[in-house]
């Protein structure tokens, strides 16, 4: 897996996303109001806010679950070219490099996990049904190579041990963890976590925070990363997005995100001076004092 | 029942609160005895359903009959056996079901488990067994009387051939086909029109065999050309689509005379082999037709197993778990939901062809819609998604109404069919036989964990 995927190391500098007033509106209601976002290459970015803020839904504009009304959303992958991404089918927005996951995990539960991962692997495979029924060299070469690959990537996420008992028997952090690998065995460029340490214990938080550095690093891919758990966004994101009300409020490096007083507010609803203290240490997630100093703690 | 507590309340003991009065239970009330009075009543009207018909002079006449008989007895006397045994026994017995279950897993001890092991570990016994099945099918027809012949080929033959295909499309990639006859139809029609049959003369006339190649390009194109507009539809709304679909083709096989021949039909000629040095026709006798369909059958299965442990059966598994997950993924789900109804629509499609040619004669009310909700029922029944499942699924509720076809009276032979689906239905959703994936899923829904419905899509959930 390293070997393979690090082959295609970042070739081209500047942003592999860029969204520009992106809108999306469910009747009266507006879910998401002229969000802008650039994402450089290779670099991890947090989406904060509070519940309801517009997270989710940004995923889903991304990912062509949702159209939004106006706005362009640019997916620039290594290889070159640009493609917009807005109001395209997801199972295209996938192929172009862009995979996802979900807040609320969504396995296909009756397949065994290492199945999971090879339906990932094998929407990249252009086998035909005919050569299959025959069973001609080509279409058996294509199911070892699903496999072969399917392996590697469980073994990546830690899951080696795990292959053939069924997805939903998994334990939940089991489960997360093979979210992603279902998500990487697609080959993406950017992915988009969402959520991953939702109702994970603290070892199984340690270990997704590794996993995340892991997938940056070794595998050279962008993360876009939704989380409520300050600490983990604290820790592995370069920059931090805040949302509110559909609405970019803040953004900037952890640090700087945390002293925002608008950030503040949102979590809070009003800013006095003691408030504020205790929303900078939740921020900070180590709940009290000693925020600002993430800068030189992530080194 | 409740008014009656309450005023029984204000009379009663002072010690004794209203509400404790309200939350107690007479024994009548206890679910145990409220199933013996369901069965007991079930008894009855099965008593009055089976016994003796009505007649016009004394209306009252079958329910003296069936009350003062024996088979009211009979059947009051089954469901207190029913009755008891459920109580009082059924726990031993799943308790024992249980051990045995647990040692075939274990694959330890027990006799289940030893069998599985063998099977397992010597391919010898696998190759011994299949080979046993094999024979006896080839050599089955030889063994039936000719009255089972033709219920083997018209109808266990036939109808395997289409569920084989129908379990395709609702099995393995979870939607609901109600015109899959149309198909059929296509089939048997292209089948009557390349042999030169109907009133109208095809371009070029080809042999049967040749046919069957048509038959199968012709039935996915009208298979695509019917799906790709409606599979982005879900489970009821293709159900609706599918069904307008068989009543349009069943329409137009009716009342297009000068084309179809309508209710008055057409002959078609029957399959014949000419290679020169050697020819062979089919005739009358049923039992050819018997081993042609063996092999289209064998061959099927062969090809479509391939196809269930490849890329596309694991596609179309995801696509009926979850289909917002299987996009998400990469999966193209709308090419994957055609593929599978092109597939299910080209096999009804040569069913058709043998179905025709086999009868030598077709027409129109040989495809009404009651045979598209039975190959549903015959899948549903055996199990979808398993091959098996299916086939058996099928030999049973085909064999069943013909071998009681002496016992009851013919009028009533549906009706028995009915109360078997009905009872099934309720104890045994998952079917007969289930494939491993469809009892997961089942399993899943039941515990709320997952969103599979019987058919396995996953409408109405939100990303």
């Amino acid at each position: 897996m390293t070997t393979e995927m690090a082959g295609r190391a970042v070739a081209v500098d500047g942003h592999v996303l860029e969204v520009s007033g992106v809108t999306l509106r469910f009747g009266g209601l507006t879910s998401l109001d002229r969000v802008d976002l650039r994402m450089r290459r290779g670099e991890v970015l947090a989406v904060i806010g509070p519940n309801g803020a517009g997270k989710t839904s940004l995923f889903n504009s991304l990912t062509g679950a949702y159209v939004p009304q106006e706005g362009r959303i640019r997916f620039r992958p290594g290889r070159g070219g640009e493609h917009e991404l807005r109001g395209r089918k997801p199972f295209r927005v996938s192929r172009l490099g862009l995979a996802r996951t979900f807040q609320n995990i969504r396995l296909f539960g009756a397949l065994t996990a290492l199945e999971n991962v090879k339906i990932a692997v094998e929407t990249r495979q252009k086998t035909d049904p005919v050569s299959i029924m025959l069973g001609l060299p080509h279409a058996r070469r294509a199911e070892r190579e699903s496999d072969r690959r399917a392996h590697e990537v469980m073994r990546f996420v830690g899951l080696g041990h795990r292959l053939n008992e069924l997805a939903s028997s998994l334990s939940y952090g089991e489960q997360r963890r093979l979210e992603i690998a279902r998500a990487l065995a697609t080959e993406p460029e950017l992915l988009l976590l969402d959520e991953p340490a939702a109702g994970t214990n603290p070892t199984e938080k340690r270990d997704l925070e590794e996993l995340i550095r892991r997938i940056n690093a070794e595998l050279s891919v962008s993360v876009l990363l939704i989380e409520h758990d300050m600490r983990l966004v604290m820790s592995v994101a370069d920059r931090v997005m805040v949302l509110n009300f559909g609405r970019k409020i803040a953004e900037g490096t952890p640090g700087e995100v945390q002293r925002d007083p608008a950030v503040i507010e949102a979590y809070l609803g009003s800013s006095s001076a003691e408030d504020t203290a205790v929303v900078t240490g939740m921020l900070s997630g180590r709940g009290g004092a000693g925020a600002g100093d993430e800068g030189e703690e992530r080194a | 029942m409740k008014a009656t507590t309450v005023s029984r309340g204000k009379g009663g003991g002072p010690d004794m609160s209203a509400a404790a009065r309200l939350r107690a239970t007479r024994w009548y009330q206890q679910p145990r005895w409220r199933r013996l009075a369901a069965l007991l009543g079930t008894a009855l009207l099965g008593a009055q359903v089976t016994g003796r018909e009505g007649s016009s002079s004394d209306i009252f006449l079958a329910l003296k009959e069936n009350t003062t008989g024996t088979g009211m007895w009979i059947w009051l006397g089954g469901a207190l056996l029913v009755w008891v045994l459920r109580e009082f026994v059924s726990e031993q017995l799943a308790a024992g079901w249980a051990g045995v279950r647990e040692g075939a897993r274990a694959g330890a001890s027990g006799p289940l488990g030893r069998g599985r092991e063998l099977w397992r570990s010597l391919p010898w016994v696998r190759v011994a067994a299949l080979t046993a099945l094999a024979v006896f099918l080839v050599l089955l027809p030889l063994l039936v009387t000719r009255h089972w012949q033709q219920v083997l080929v018209d109808q266990i033959g036939i109808y395997v051939l289409l569920v084989i295909g129908l379990n395709v499309v609702v099995g393995w990639a979870g939607m609901l086909d109600l015109g899959f006859i149309a198909f059929f139809a296509i089939g048997a029609y292209s089948a009557a029109y390349w042999t030169g049959s109907l009133p109208v003369e095809p371009p070029v006339v080809l042999n049967n065999f040749l046919v069957i190649p048509v038959a199968v390009v012709t039935c996915l194109v009208a298979g695509v050309l019917l799906g790709a507009p409606t599979l982005r539809l879900r489970g009821d709304y293709l159900a609706i689509v599918t069904l307008g679909f068989h009543e349009m083709v069943y329409l137009a096989a009716r009342n297009w005379r000068d084309t179809t021949g309508g209710t008055s039909g057409a002959s078609v000629d029957r399959f014949e082999i000419d290679l020169g040095f050697w020819s062979y026709r089919w005739g009358l006798d049923p039992v050819p037709y018997y081993w042609l369909l063996l092999v289209v059958i064998a061959l099927l299965i062969f090809l479509f197993l391939r196809l269930e442990h490849s890329r596309v059966g694991r596609a179309w598994t995801a696509i009926r778990e979850d289909e917002v997950a299987a996009a998400a993924t990469g999966v193209d789900t709308v090419r994957f939901k055609l593929l599978a109804f092109a597939i299910g629509a080209s096999t009804s499609g040569v069913a058709g062809v043998i179905y025709a040619s086999k009868l030598g004669f077709i027409n129109s009310e040989l495809f009404v819609l009651l045979f598209s909700i039975l190959v549903l029922s015959y899948v549903i029944f055996g199990g979808m998604g398993s091959i098996p499942g299916v086939l058996l699924g099928a030999a049973i509720l085909i064999w069943l109404p013909e071998a009681m076809r002496d016992q009851v009276p013919a009028q009533d032979r549906f009706m028995y069919l009915g109360a078997l689906l009905v009872v099934m239905m309720i104890y045994r959703p998952q079917g007969l036989l289930p494939s491993r994936r469809r009892r997961r899923e089942l399993e899943m829904a039941e515990e709320g964990a997952g969103g599979a419905d019987s058919l396995g899509t996953s409408e109405g959930r939100r990303v």
